[in-house]
C-alpha cells in the first residue's frame, strides 16, 4: 500500500506532467482561462489517463512485448514496434467515447471544452503517460495508480494556472506580452515553485 | 519647509505633459510624495478616507524589518569574529579588510565593532539590491507611465535580508533583477503580480547557484564553514540531537547562530512582525494559520517517526526558530498582494504554507530550508483558494433566495 501511495504522490507532485515534464502544453495554455472549464478538462484528463494507461499496460503485456504472445502459442513474436500506433489508437478510441458521453450527458461542459476535447487525443501528456508507464515497466496495479496520479497532477496544475489567470485580468501586462506570452512566463514561475519537490526520495 | 514646497511647485510644470522632463515625471512624483501628501483629491463618488495608502504601508513594512536587520548585522559581525578566532585568521581579505584597516577598527565581539563588521557585509548587499531594483522600477515606471511604487523598498530589503552574507554581489543584482522584472513588472507592477518578488528572486538564485545559497552558508573566512542548525540536523543520525528547550534553542531564538542575515533572530522578527500585525498591515489570520499548520504538521511527523530520517524528530518549537520560518511567516506570507485576499481563504493559505514548509524540510533531503519554497507554492494556489471561497459564498447566499 505504501508503495502505491508514494507512487501516487510522486506522479502528482514530483514528476508533475505539466510543470516538471512540460507535457501537454498546448491544451494547458489554451484552456486555462477560466477555472470552471479548467476543472472540466482536468477531470476529463484524469478519466482518460485512468483508462488508457492500464489498457495500454494490458496490451503491451499480453500482445506487444517480446514473448507476450506465448499464451497464443507464439513465444518468439515481438510486436513492440507496433507500440506507438497501438497506444495512440487506444487513446483516440477512448477520447471518442468520452466525447460522446459528454455530449449526451454534460452538454455544457462539452460546449466549453469545444475543440480541445478531441485534441486530448494528441495531448502529449496522455501519450507521455503511457510511454512513461512502458519505460518504467509498471505492472497493472501500478499503472492504474500512475494513470490517476499523473492525470491528477496535470489537472491540479491547469486549475491553479486558471486561478492565476483569472486573477491576472486585473494585471497590466505590456502589450507585446499579452495573451500567450505572459502565460508562458506564468507557467515558468509556477514550475519554479514546483521545483520544491524535486529531490524528494520516496 | 515652505521654500521646499515652493521649489517643488516651481519644478512641477517641467515634469508634466509637454514639459522639458516629461519622461522623468515618475521620479519627480516619487520624490514629492515622499516629502508631502499628494495634492490631488477625489472628485467622483464617495471614497473611504484613511491616512494609510500604499506608500505608508510599504514604509511601515520597511521600518518593521529594522529590528531583524540590525540584529542581523550584529550577528554577522559576531559570527565572523568567532570564525576568525577558530581558524586563526587575523584579518579579513579584500575590500572589507581594506575598510577595516582604513578605520583602524578592531576585530572584537563588542556590539559596535561587530555591528561594523556586519555592516561591511550587509550594506553592499542591500545597496546593490536597492540600486538595481530601483533602476528597474524607475525604468518601467517611466516607460510604461505608472507611478514609482514603494514596493521596491520592501522587495529590496526583504530580498537582502534572506540572503546569506557571503553571497557575491553580482548574484544579488541578478536575483533582484529576476524578482522585480519577471515576477513583478511584466505583470504591471506592484499589486498585479501573483508571486512575492523577493522570494521569486531568491528561489531563482537558489536553483541557479545551489552551492552558494543554503546549508553550509558560512565561509566568510577562507577554510571555515559552519552549517546552519537546519543543515546540521538534516545531516545528523536519529536520536543524536537534543530537541528540548536547551541553550542552543535559546541561541537560535535570540539569534546567535549562523544563517541568512535577517532570518537568524526569531525574537527580533517577532517584535517587528507583531507590530506589523498590530498596525493591521500583516494579516493576523495568515500568521496564525501558518503557525498552526506548522505545529500540526510537525507534531504529526513527530508522532509518525522514522528510523532513518532525523528530521522527523524535530519538534515544532525548533521548526519555529530555525531557518527562515519566522521571517517567512511574518514578512513573506503576509504580503497582501500574493496571499489570498478573502478572510476565509487566508486560513487555508496559511495552513498550506505551514504544512508545506515542514514537509519540505523533513521529507526533501535536497533542500534543508523549506519556508521560501512553501510560500511560493502557496502563492500559486492563493487565487484558486479565493475562487472557491467566493463561489462557496455565492452559493450560500443564493440559497437564501431559493423560492
Amino acid at each position: 500500500m505504501e508503495h502505491y501511495i508514494s507512487l501516487f504522490i510522486r506522479s502528482v507532485f514530483i514528476e508533475n506532467m505539466a510543470l516538471s515534464a512540460f507535457l501537454g502544453m498546448c491544451t494547458f495554455l489554451a484552456v486555462s482561462k477560466k477555472v470552471q472549464t479548467a476543472i472540466g478538462l482536468g477531470v476529463a484528463v484524469v478519466v482518460v489517463q485512468a483508462i488508457t494507461v492500464p489498457v495500454n499496460n494490458l496490451l503491451s503485456t499480453y500482445l506487444l512485448n517480446e514473448g507476450a504472445l506465448a499464451w497464443a502459442g507464439l513465444p518468439e513474436t515481438d510486436l513492440s514496434f507496433l507500440g506507438l500506433i497501438v497506444y495512440i489508437g487506444v487513446i483516440a478510441a477512448i477520447v471518442q467515447i468520452l466525447e460522446m458521453i459528454l455530449d449526451k450527458f454534460f452538454p455544457a461542459l462539452y460546449q466549453a471544452l469545444g475543440i480541445f476535447l478531441p485534441l486530448i487525443t494528441v495531448n502529449c501528456a496522455i501519450l507521455g503517460g503511457s510511454l512513461f508507464m512502458i519505460q518504467r515497466e509498471y505492472d497493472l496495479a501500478e499503472s492504474v495508480v500512475y494513470g490517476i496520479g499523473s492525470g491528477f497532477g496535470w489537472a491540479l496544475a491547469i486549475v491553479a494556472l486558471a486561478g492565476i489567470r483569472e486573477k491576472m485580468k486585473y494585471s497590466d501586462v505590456p502589450d507585446g506580452l499579452r495573451g500567450l506570452g505572459i502565460t508562458f512566463i506564468t507557467v515558468g514561475l509556477m514550475a519554479l515553485a514546483f521545483m520544491s519537490f524535486s529531490g524528494v526520495q520516496l | 519647509m515652505k521654500s521646499l514646497r515652493e521649489y517643488l511647485d516651481h519644478l512641477e510644470p517641467h515634469f508634466e505633459k509637454g514639459g522639458k522632463y516629461e519622461k522623468w515625471y515618475a521620479l519627480y512624483e516619487a520624490a514629492t510624495t515622499i516629502l508631502y501628501t499628494p495634492g490631488y483629491v477625489t472628485r467622483s463618488a464617495s471614497h473611504v478616507r484613511d491616512s494609510i495608502d500604499l506608500k505608508r504601508i510599504m514604509i511601515f513594512v520597511w521600518a518593521c524589518t529594522f529590528p531583524a536587520m540590525f540584529w542581523g548585522m550584529y550577528n554577522v559581525g559576531l559570527q565572523t569574529v568567532d570564525a576568525m578566532a577558530t581558524t586563526g585568521v587575523t584579518e579579513l581579505g579584500g575590500m572589507r579588510g581594506w575598510v577595516m584597516a582604513l578605520f583602524g577598527a578592531e576585530y572584537s565581539t563588542n556590539v559596535l565593532s561587530s555591528m561594523f563588521i556586519g555592516a561591511l557585509y550587509f550594506v553592499p548587499i542591500y545597496a546593490t539590491a536597492f540600486i538595481v531594483g530601483g533602476f528597474w522600477e524607475v525604468l518601467f515606471a517611466s516607460i510604461r507611465g505608472h507611478e514609482i511604487n514603494e514596493g521596491f523598498f520592501v522587495t529590496s530589503i526583504l530580498f537582502a535580508l534572506i540572503l546569506p552574507p557571503d553571497i557575491p554581489l553580482w548574484q544579488v543584482a541578478l536575483g533582484i533583477s529576476f524578482g522585480v522584472v519577471v515576477a513583478k513588472e511584466v505583470f504591471g507592477g506592484t499589486g498585479k503580480n501573483f508571486l512575492n518578488p523577493a522570494l521569486a528572486g531568491r528561489a531563482f538564485l537558489f536553483f541557479a547557484y545551489p552551492g552558494d545559497m543554503s546549508g553550509e552558508v558560512w565561509n566568510v573566512v577562507d577554510g571555515y564553514s559552519g552549517a546552519t542548525p537546519l543543515a546540521a540536523s538534516a545531516a545528523a543520525a536519529v536520536g543524536t540531537i537534543d530537541y528540548g528547550f536547551t541553550e542552543s534553542w535559546w541561541d537560535s531564538f535570540y539569534g546567535f547562530v549562523p544563517g541568512s542575515i535577517g532570518e537568524v533572530s526569531t525574537l527580533m522578527i517577532l517584535i517587528g512582525g507583531l507590530l506589523l500585525a498590530y498596525l493591521k498591515i500583516a494579516s493576523f489570520r495568515i500568521i496564525l494559520a501558518v503557525f498552526v499548520g506548522m505545529v500540526a504538521t510537525a507534531s504529526l511527523l513527530n508522532w509518525v517517526g522514522s528510523e532513518t530520517n532525523a528530521m522527523f524528530e524535530m519538534p515544532w518549537h525548533w521548526h519555529l526558530v530555525t531557518g527562515g520560518f519566522a521571517f517567512g511567516m511574518m514578512f513573506m506570507a503576509t504580503d497582501p498582494v500574493s496571499a489570498s485576499l478573502t478572510n476565509k481563504g487566508k486560513w487555508y493559505f496559511g495552513f498550506l504554507i505551514g504544512f508545506m514548509c515542514v514537509m519540505i524540510r523533513v521529507v526533501n533531503p535536497a533542500y534543508p530550508e523549506g519556508m521560501m519554497l512553501a510560500i511560493l507554492f502557496a502563492n500559486l494556489f492563493a487565487p484558486l483558494i479565493d475562487h472557491f471561497v467566493v463561489q462557496a459564498n455565492i452559493k450560500r447566499r443564493a440559497k437564501r433566495y431559493v423560492s
